[in-house]
């Protein structure tokens, strides 16, 4: 796609152009090259000599238990946010679109959680679940669940899930009621003319098309998941009880500048990428073809 | 609304003020803590209303100087890092990506495409995958502890112009060529003409950009090492260490609402060109 218009000047685009190119040519391509070149060497503790070792790096990786045990738990948890995450959000968009009164004080304070930093949502949450003082962790108790995120592995998990899907509805949301808002009033009506209740018309009409906006915020969740959430996760539970919140990003992080373990971490980026970049062009793909009934 | 259905409509204000309740809580039992002083918090369970120490736990937070067990350098300060981050990354940001989207729609160049790809590969990769190779660059250039390291290796995105692209496509071809009719240069145009047309489109990215530099936390975790250069979203978590008594718990949920103050306030007052902003920057 071109424009028909177009300005011609031999200098000029080159120099509007220079300071983005700059910008990500150093702290991208550069950085994304290293990672590439160290994820084929290893380095000694001080950083003196290095090694070419070709996929040693890898190798190491696929026998490590740890990193995939760590594979495993990203899994779990990105699915779990990405199902939960999207699952309350339509609900939660399909009765803000019905609603008619108060519907702009529902959505103001439904987006709020966007504008939350992962990290503080992340301290608010251990707040509330701390198992010496925070409230829930008390009214839980009082039920007879003894809960201790930091002992019990699944109730590790589950907090990271919840944290993390607290601070994703706000954006789940917003997407869902604008889909739901563009479908036209007069197919909604006909259905109700022909005796169609509320509940077939949401299944037979609204969720179909809805489906190019459910499998977008599919994508985007999982990738929310597998990269941003990293602070939440630090914030409250450090990957632990032992490596039971240890997702992808966090296992990075911590090869990389707690153990020092470079060649192991940028061999670990390598992966990440590779899944990064699977997860867009089947979102591009997506849109290209852009599904619709 | 297509019936009126009595018990749907009292179904949906119940769904949504449940939803509300839940999604509201955690930020209402942080105000509750943030108003109490340390002790009556870590008696379980704490009080569920305000009490009368909040002016007292706000002004610990800000000026800093508590005995809790982790940090307790001023708030002020960081919401001051915060702030000059956020404002760096937004500004950086739409300035680079204009003139890059300008570039890329309005000219022909050698290299175009090349250029273009180049630009937008970089949104497929967010600085979480790349943050080893990209802390030695950084290091290597001794920007570490600075502004400029804590801001442009974030500026490193493509998302912005994307958006602008999206946008100068749609603008109609009569308007550059009645431009150039009248004898304007590029830069004119684009000045006087197409700048002026994606205000909206500015305000929206300004929202998102800001919320983005705001909330980063791997990033300047890794870029800053003094206490000094902490924004205050690395900063809360520097103040929870130790044991669940040991923190002072009212001072770090007046922190957390203190941080989370001002992008929840530009989400707000900006709500229109936030939601629109979001909706098509993705699309």
């Amino acid at each position: 796609m071109e424009k028909r218009v177009q300005f011609r000047a031999p200098l000029l685009p080159w120099l509007l152009i220079a300071p983005q190119v700059l910008v990500i040519s150093v702290f991208f391509f550069w950085p994304a090259a290293q990672a590439l070149l160290q994820s084929f060497q290893i380095e000694d503790a001080f950083g003196i000599s290095t090694q070419w070792v070709g996929m040693e790096n890898f190798n190491r990786l696929w026998n490590d238990a740890s990193y995939l045990t760590s594979f495993k738990t990203t899994a779990i948890f990105s699915l779990l946010v990405a199902v939960l995450g999207i699952g309350l959000s339509l609900m939660l968009a399909i009765f803000a679109d019905r609603v008619i009164k108060g519907a702009m004080f529902y959505k103001t304070m439904l987006i709020v959680p966007y504008a939350v930093a992962p990290a503080v949502a992340g301290v608010l949450w251990i707040f509330m679940f701390s198992p010496s003082l925070g409230v829930v962790s008390y009214g839980l108790g009082k039920l007879g669940i003894d809960w201790n995120h930091l002992l019990n592995g699944s109730h590790a998990m589950t907090l990271i899930v919840m944290a993390a899907v607290w601070k994703q509805i706000s954006y789940n949301f917003l997407f869902f009621l604008a889909g739901l808002q563009s479908i036209p009033k007069s197919l909604i009506e006909a259905a109700a003319i022909d005796g169609a209740k509320a509940w077939r018309r949401f299944w037979t009409i609204q969720f179909p098309l809805l489906s190019p906006t459910t499998f977008f915020l599919l994508v985007i969740n999982m990738i929310y998941a597998f990269f941003d959430t990293f602070a939440i996760v630090d914030a409250t539970t450090h990957g632990g009880p032992g490596q039971a919140t240890s997702i992808l990003v966090y296992k990075v992080y911590y090869d990389g500048f707690k153990a020092m373990d470079l060649g192991g971490s940028a061999a670990q980026s390598v992966v990440l990428m590779t899944i990064v970049i699977a997860l867009t062009v089947v979102q591009f793909q997506f849109i290209e073809k852009k599904v619709n009934y | 609304m297509v019936e009126r259905s009595p018990f749907l409509t009292f179904l949906g204000h119940a769904i949504m003020i449940l939803g509300v309740i839940v999604v509201a809580f955690p930020i209402y039992l942080a105000f509750v803590a943030s108003t109490h002083t340390a002790q009556e918090i870590v008696q379980a369970p704490m009080p569920m209303l305000p009490g009368s120490n909040m002016w007292e736990t706000y002004r610990k937070a800000l000026v800093g100087g508590g005995y809790g067990a982790g940090s307790t350098a001023p708030v002020a300060h960081m919401m001051w890092v915060s702030l000059v981050t956020a404002l760096v990354i937004t500004f950086g940001k739409i300035a680079i990506s204009l003139l890059s989207a300008f570039a890329i729609v309005y000219f022909r160049f050698p290299f175009k495409n090349f250029f273009f790809w180049a630009i937008f590969v970089t949104l497929m990769l967010p600085v979480e995958v790349r943050i080893g190779p990209t802390y030695k660059v950084v290091s290597d250039l001794g920007m570490l502890n600075t502004y400029a390291g804590l801001t442009i290796p974030l500026i490193a995105s493509a998302t912005a112009t994307f958006l602008f692209r999206q946008f100068f496509m749609s603008v109609p071809d009569e308007l550059a060529e009645a431009a150039r009719m009248d004898g304007a240069s590029p830069l004119r145009f684009f000045i006087d003409i197409l700048i002026p047309l994606s205000k909206t489109s500015i305000a929206a990215l300004f929202v998102i950009q800001f919320i983005y530099g705001w909330n980063q936390y791997l990033w300047p975790l890794l870029a800053t090492t003094s206490e000094k250069m902490y924004p205050v979203v690395v900063g809360i978590k520097m103040m929870v260490a130790g044991g669940d008594s040991q923190n002072e718990w009212n001072v770090v949920m007046a922190t957390a609402l203190l941080a989370m103050l001002p992008p929840a306030l530009v989400v707000m007052l900006m709500q229109k060109w936030f939601v629109k902003g979001l909706v098509d920057t993705e699309k």
